[in-house]
């Protein structure tokens, strides 16, 4: 990437991180120094969870031209599975495994409806976020079905330790670390332009006190959340399918133009029933976090949630029209969206307050990134 | 080394709904050579291209396709990339968001396990442009790139196969005629490594300058393959229009008139590097009934200006333009339009045609309110006024209904003319106007400028092909680096004088 569009994009990640200070420095004025207590911030991580890993997902079906309306309803619907298998006196191995296949076969169906019947995903999904949050208040008949106990509450309210901890921050720096060298070195052997040692030492500074901050304030609760670790790896791994992988990039090219991929002979229906399938794996694992977390399945869990993954994807960055997102900014979204939930939560605004400023959020963030791009032309 | 066989067709027969695009070809490729095939606009050179290279699969067309002495069915375009065979598109197929080195390896990545490897495809792509002589950063964005060096990336792709059979469907209609150089040049050295190559242009001197074999195609049928040491340029125009050509550029004596567009100072800074100009100073006037010729190699600011005065490009900008004595700036192009300009880009894709919509709504598009009345539009008015216009430029389409997307690129390109034709433009601005048209086509769309100019219309004709701007325009303004470095009337200007201001970088 040259050095014009990788400053343009280190500069939309810039604002979004200052747009989120602001937002804290704006709560912990109006909560009278509550927001940025580390008890509070360990919650407000724990609650974007399940819409973060939701939107890990929604990054790439977006960035392929499509949309998936029906996380919401089928986290749902999927946390009913799971409870209710227990309930029957399944462990929570077969019935989470039972759960996921039944997550990954929803998907598939979609995928399949979309990719290859050429039913354009906004209707498949539509439908499906319908019909699932019909069939959940179907089998439940209205009535919450209590989470077993089992280790899948881990995923729900249990903490890393704080040795741990430690251990855990050290082994990131030091993989960051090396894998930055390498890269360095590599360029430079290579010959391929860097822009010095200075940015790399500059990179590893900058994560490491980002890392080492989070930590202990983490620690100074209780310690990193299990669910805030896992979609952290989530996002690690998805982070690294979307740009490193032929997979990847095949999911932006066919969201730039499907035209163009289909010439050069990329898979473009393999490619959107691969996304749908993706997206299975992450609504299972969503359902799992947010059951363990209301130790419960409830017929009307995760309303709207599918439409707070697209706003984060959207205030991340990534471009309705397709081709252009990143997994770092929808998870950035996603901290902005808990931190205005959180934050109004803690002001006692009243609850109407919270869907108005939400609403006028995403609207000003894609406005900004719309009068960016055409000052840029 | 002996010539062998690499690629064979036989009888191919393919039919649209309502056209029959192939009847009956019969084509052949040998090892070294380069085949030429010309035709037309909408003589079915692209669609058997489509046929070889597995876009339109076994099965959807008749007649046999052998490889090497091999019959194959082709199904995808994997198929045949996997038979040897890789194909640089008429119309551009790349993606925008991605970077020049990923569009080359896109749908082949160097991998280990699925995961990319990076430094691999960035060294394998430099080293390919380098090889090529084709001077661009490997890590920009192809959105980022103009027309013609996109069309680059496109032959790199291609190149970056290697193939052994490699067919390039107007590889050329957007390169400067230096670029063009270093694309024949490294054809020849393909050529001596043995790759068949099908080159289909409009530009018979290339043809002429790199074919072996040439074989013309009209209406669909092969009419005949020359060896091409053994005619001329007329002989292959005759068989390829089916008459004798005789003036491309007829003089027509023209009347003309008061300063129509007079531009004064247009400097446009560069959107994104500071300190530098897009444009510098551009003072330029075209009156009532003369064609104005702007030359100048690819990057020069040729487009800019035109896009500049429409409108069409944001951001700051000095200086002034008068309209008939009146100052105006137009901040959008409909406002250009509501003033009686017109604008034919070079890039018809993105700037000219809703591919998707049928060619008589195409036509209409920048001029509904002549054919609505009251806010609706008149249907029947619609089709006979594209079915005037289809005949008059002759765009070759099974009605006016058709969508605009299943025509042949140059025929696309007529449509284009017609919609801003029908606006009755006092200013006419025309960018490569002619690009990928055919010799018959493009001796109409000259006729066609004659007669607007003639009727009063000042015209701005941006081209990079010099005997069009000679044999077209009154005067000439030639352009390097956003500066006007030359202006010649009619009778002084010569290739040599153009091309000297043309490279005078001050
Ligand atoms: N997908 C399609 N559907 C219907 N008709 C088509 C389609 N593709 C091409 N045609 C028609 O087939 C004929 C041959 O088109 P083709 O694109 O092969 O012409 P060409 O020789 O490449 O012309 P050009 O020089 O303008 O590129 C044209 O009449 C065109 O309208
Ligand atoms: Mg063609």
């Amino acid at each position: 990437m040259n050095l014009a569009s990788r400053l343009k994009q280190s500069w939309r990640m810039l604002t979004m991180v200052f747009a989120l200070i602001a937002i804290w420095i704006i709560f912990q004025w109006v909560t009278d120094g509550a927001f940025l207590q580390p008890r509070n911030l360990s919650n407000l991580f724990r609650q974007m969870t399940v819409t973060g890993t939701l939107a890990i997902g929604m990054v790439l079906i977006i960035v392929a031209g499509h949309i998936d309306l029906s996380v919401g309803s089928v986290v749902c619907f999927l946390g009913v599975i799971l409870t209710m298998l227990m309930q029957k006196g399944w462990s929570a191995e077969s019935a989470l495994m039972v759960t996921l296949v039944s997550g990954i076969a929803i998907s598939a169906v979609q995928g399949w409806l979309t990719a290859f019947q050429k039913v354009p995903a906004f209707i498949v999904t539509l439908a499906g976020m319908m019909i699932f949050r019909g069939a959940s208040m179907g089998v439940t008949e209205g009535v919450t079905i209590p989470l077993e106990d089992s280790w899948i509450k881990t995923f729900g309210s249990a903490y890393l330790g704080q040795e741990a901890g430690w251990v855990l921050t050290f082994v990131a720096i030091v993989i960051f670390a090396s894998l930055r060298v390498q890269k360095y070195r590599n360029s430079v052997a290579h010959g391929v332009s860097t822009s010095g040692f200075g940015s790399t030492l500059a990179m590893i500074v900058a994560f490491s006190s980002g890392v080492l901050l989070f930590n202990s304030t983490m620690s100074r609760y209780e310690g990193i959340p299990y669910p805030v670790l896992l979609m952290i790896v989530i996002m690690v791994a998805f982070h690294f399918i979307a740009t490193k992988t032929v997979f990847g990039r095949h999911v932006y090219a066919v969201g730039g133009s499907v035209e163009a991929a289909h010439l050069s002979g990329v898979n473009v229906r393999k490619i959107v029933l691969g996304n749908f399938l993706l997206m299975g794996l992450l609504t299972t694992i969503g359902a799992m976090i947010l059951t363990a977390r209301v130790e419960s399945a409830q017929p009307d869990a995760g309303q709207l949630l599918e439409l707070d993954a697209v706003a984060s994807c959207v205030i991340g960055g990534t471009s309705l029209m397709g081709g252009k997102g990143t997994i770092y900014g929808a998870i950035l979204g996603a901290l902005v969206m808990e931190s205005l939930n959180n934050g109004m939560s803690l002001a006692n605004l009243e609850s109407f307050w919270q869907y108005i400023v939400k609403g006028v959020v995403l609207v000003a963030a894609v406005w900004l990134d719309v009068v960016s791009q055409k000052s840029s032309r | 080394m002996v010539a062998q066989q690499l690629l064979e067709l036989h009888d191919i027969v393919k039919e649209f709904p309502g056209v029959k695009a192939l009847d009956g070809v019969r084509f052949d490729v040998l090892s070294g050579e380069v085949h030429a095939l010309c035709g037309e606009n909408g003589a079915g050179k692209s669609t058997l291209m489509k046929i070889i290279s597995g876009l339109y699969p076994y099965g959807s067309y008749s007649g046999e396709l052998k490889v090497n002495g091999t019959s194959r069915k082709f199904l995808s375009i994997k198929d045949s990339q996997s038979a040897g065979v890789a194909i640089v598109f008429q119309e551009l197929s790349l993606v925008k968001e991605l970077t020049v080195a990923e569009n080359i390896f896109l749908g082949r990545e160097p991998s280990l396990f699925g995961i990319i490897q990076t430094t691999e495809v960035l060294m394998r792509t430099s080293a390919l442009l380098k090889d090529l002589g084709f001077h661009m950063d490997p890590s920009q964005k192809v959105g980022d790139l103009g027309i013609g060096q996109q069309q680059m990336v496109e032959i790199a792709k291609a190149l970056a196969l290697d193939a052994k059979i490699l067919i390039l469907d107007e590889p050329t209609s957007a390169l400067s005629d230096t670029e063009i150089e270093v694309f024949l040049e490294t054809i020849r050295r393909l050529k001596k490594r043995g790759v068949g190559c099908v080159l289909i242009t409009h530009k018979l001197n290339e043809v002429f300058a790199i074919a072996d074999r040439i074989t013309v195609f009209r209406d669909g049928k092969s009419v005949t393959t020359y060896n091409a040491k053994d005619v001329d340029e007329h002989k292959v125009i005759a068989d390829m229009v089916g008459r004798e050509l005789t003036d491309m550029y007829p003089r027509v004596s023209r009347t003309i008139g008061g300063p129509v567009l007079a531009v004064h100072d247009l400097t446009v800074p560069h959107p994104t590097v500071p300190g530098k100009n897009l444009l510098e100073h551009v003072s330029f006037t075209v009156r009532k009934g003369e064609i104005l010729g702007i030359a100048g190699l690819m990057g020069s600011g040729r487009t800019e200006i035109l896009m500049s005065i429409f409108g069409a490009l944001h951001g700051p900008r000095t200086g002034s333009i008068e309209l008939e004595g009146q100052s105006l700036a137009f901040a959008s192009p409909q406002e250009a339009i509501n003033h009686g300009f017109a604008l034919v880009s070079e890039d018809r894709k993105r700037l000219g045609l809703v591919l998707e919509d049928s060619v008589s709504r195409n036509i209409a598009l920048a001029s509904l309110k002549r054919v609505a009345r009251f806010g609706v539009v008149d249907d029947s008015n619609e089709n006979k006024i594209a079915n005037d216009y289809i005949d008059a430029l002759r765009i070759k389409t099974p009605n006016s209904a058709s969508q605009v997307k299943n025509l042949s690129g140059g025929n696309q390109q007529k449509v284009v003319l017609a919609k801003w034709m029908l606006t009755k433009p006092k200013v006419l601005f025309l960018d490569e106007p002619t690009r990928g048209i055919d010799v018959g086509a493009r001796a109409e769309i000259y006729k066609i400028v004659n007669d607007m100019a003639a009727k009063g219309v000042a015209v701005v004709m941006v081209s990079s092909e010099l005997p069009e701007v000679l044999g077209l325009s009154d005067r000439v303004i030639v352009m390097c680096g956003g500066r006007v470095t030359g202006e010649f009337s009619r009778d002084e200007a010569t290739q040599e004088r153009i091309m000297a201001a043309a490279t005078r970088f001050s």
